[in-house]
């Protein structure tokens, strides 16, 4: 029996992309952004701070970093905990020696289990941004669009409640999005959104409730993809950092564009005492670049968003 | 199912007459990008699931789309620095998507060849009817929008069927980079009878087998490359070689791969007795020169 005959049939083969979620654009044709101070390259350290359930429910797919042997698997939950425990705070002596800014995106859960720890990270004043409730509430297109809002609004309202902060940006857990995530995050006040990986540069995303901002963060020089997916080497790691910054230092006095380095640290795989010196080994040779503006995620897509307004 | 569809005759390594590429050149080297568009919103095959996730696999989507947004320019300024021609291995209703990705390649006198619709189309299940249909569809659009007779094919996604080859050439095509059975050009045995070849693309060497399957660091990369070609260089000598490297833009023009990706290219350039040739060109020298009288089945030992 052949395909049915709308297998042949391409109803969106068109100009442009196939969705109207945003413009077809290439990066190299756009107007050059430049960031403040004439830097070049703006970085976004954002540290992921992540409750790992241990009866994971894997709907619609386990994520990256789940639970995977027969519950109960004491053996990945306290692996991803040593992470808020202990490796976090490797992490934030190291960012901190080196003067990166870090941006933390929180799973809700961390509010009500660890009090503490969302103390000490309110208490530094750095940006703290959304990623829903944890690990095992995944956003996807399966998803009844009254759960998924009652889950963005129950996320939002707990980070607010307990940071102060206005909380305008979001990570979904795994990158996992449904047809309706972004719609639901622009009605309750998120601005940026970090799930679309494919850009080197923010970029303008529609929306219900007007334009998003998408801020890709980059999932082929995230630590956890590098490391624990791609089982490279902590040097390896910090090799291919210092190359991606290298490169995107160079492009950017080629084109006079300024560029966007997104690095994805997770504190249970840098923070071990193993691959912390790689990390730090990273954060010195990124703070030793000139024109290199470390920021906040909402401080660079402010400054982005301004010059799209002007133009 | 067969157990072999007995596509080409085996022949060993060491028993062969010698080939020559134009200028006395040992190796024939080719650049392949694949210039592909993915579907966020897909239809279901049977036989294969387009994306992990459920639908829109936003992360899969976007991982691709890098590509076009981001990667296809850097690329091209990469070929442009070493006097590379890519060959294209087109997702056809990129013509449609993205017209100015498929000027930039024409204003480089870039080969096209077809790479099916869409990559999210397979051709899992196809009649020979729907697949016919599916691969005259795709070289009418790139002579359409390019303005060139399409020559070469790679199935989307590799998605084949018993017939697929066949189709090509009654379709006018002369050569696939379907087979990896080999470092030179072999003659094919298809319906048609009419002279068709298989063209070496390396799938060792395919950036995305590379990073993504057998996950390899960047640098490591470039390292492959260069023994693979010291290796069909030298062997050159005794009957010429090809050496492919296939190649997507979402994932060799990330900033923390292009460079050491540089290195290789640079280095192969640096020799010369290299022919840098397109799958056309090398398909053409190979059928006009070498293609054994009576076809393909003359062939057979």
């Amino acid at each position: 029996m052949p395909l049915a005959p709308d297998y042949l049939v391409y109803p969106r083969r068109r100009n442009g992309m196939d969705h109207d979620r945003y413009s077809w654009s290439m990066l190299a044709e756009r107007a050059p952004v430049a960031w403040p101070d004439g830097a070049r390259l703006a970085v976004w350290v954002n540290v992921a701070v992540q409750f790992f359930p241990l009866n994971q429910s894997g709907v619609p797919f386990a994520p990256p970093g789940g639970m995977s042997t027969p519950y109960p698997d004491l053996r990945h939950f306290t692996l991803r905990d040593y992470g808020n425990r202990v490796g976090l705070f490797r992490c934030l002596h190291a960012l901190d020696a080196y003067g990166i800014t870090p941006t933390f995106s929180i799973n809700a859960a961390i509010v009500n289990r660890y009090p503490r720890l969302l103390e000490r990270l309110a208490a530094r004043g750095d940006e703290i941004l959304a990623s829903s409730w944890h690990m095992d509430t995944l956003h996807h297109g399966e998803m009844d669009i009254d759960e998924e809002a009652a889950l963005v609004d129950r996320t939002l309202r707990t980070l607010r409640d307990a940071t102060g902060q206005p909380v305008t940006g979001w990570l979904s857990p795994a990158g996992a999005q449904s047809q309706n995530t972004p719609d639901l995050l622009a009605a309750r006040g998120i601005r940026y959104m970090g799930d679309w990986l494919n850009d080197d540069l923010p970029y303008a995303f529609r929306t219900t409730s007007g334009d998003l901002t998408a801020l890709p963060l980059s999932l082929e020089l995230d630590d956890a993809f590098i490391i624990a997916n791609n089982l490279h080497s902590e040097w390896e790691y910090a090799e291919q950092i210092q190359d991606a910054t290298d490169y995107l230092l160079a492009e950017a006095a080629e084109t006079g564009g300024g560029r966007l380095l997104a690095l994805s640290v997770h504190p249970w795989v840098l923070g071990q005492p193993h691959r912390i010196g790689a990390f730090e080994a990273v954060l010195r040779y990124i703070e030793a670049q000139a024109c290199v503006w470390s920021a906040s995620a909402s401080e660079i897509v402010a400054a982005w968003a301004e010059q799209q307004a002007k133009a | 199912m067969r157990e072999d569809l007995d596509l080409y005759d085996y022949r060993a390594w060491d028993e062969r007459s010698a080939i020559r590429w134009p200028g006395g050149a040992k190796l024939a080297f080719w650049v392949a990008p694949n210039i592909e568009f993915y579907e966020l919103q897909p239809p279901a095959n049977p036989q294969r699931k387009a994306w992990p996730r459920p639908l829109p696999d936003v992360q899969g989507y976007a991982t691709r789309d890098y590509g076009n947004r981001v990667g296809h320019m850097r690329m091209m300024e990469l070929l442009d620095k070493y006097g590379l021609r890519g060959s294209v291995s087109l997702s056809v209703a990129l013509c449609e998507h993205h017209p100015e990705i498929i000027g930039m390649c024409k204003a480089r006198g870039w080969e096209f060849f077809s790479h099916g619709i869409y990559n999210t189309r397979y051709a899992y299940g196809m009649d020979e009817a729907q697949e016919r249909s599916m691969i005259e569809d795709s070289m009418r659009t790139i002579a359409e929008h390019t303005g060139e007779a399409c020559a070469g094919y790679l199935a989307p996604a590799l998605t084949h069927t018993e017939h697929t080859l066949d189709l090509f050439s009654e379709a006018g095509g002369i050569y696939t980079c379907d087979l990896f059975h080999d470092d030179q050009p072999t003659p094919v045995r298809v319906r048609s009878g009419k002279p068709f070849v298989s063209v070496p693309y390396s799938l060792e060497l395919n950036d995305t087998i590379a990073y993504v399957v057998n996950k390899i660091e960047p640098r490591r990369y470039g390292a492959m490359i260069r023994q693979a070609f010291d290796r069909l260089y030298m062997e050159g000598e005794r009957g010429g070689t090809v050496m492919c490297v296939p190649l997507h833009a979402y994932q060799v023009a990330h900033p923390h791969r292009l460079r050491a990706f540089e290195q290789a290219l640079a280095y192969i350039a640096g020799h010369s007795d290299v022919w840098f040739a397109t799958g056309r060109e090398i398909a053409n020298h190979y059928i006009k020169h070498y293609y054994p009288e009576g076809g393909a089945n003359a062939a057979r030992a």
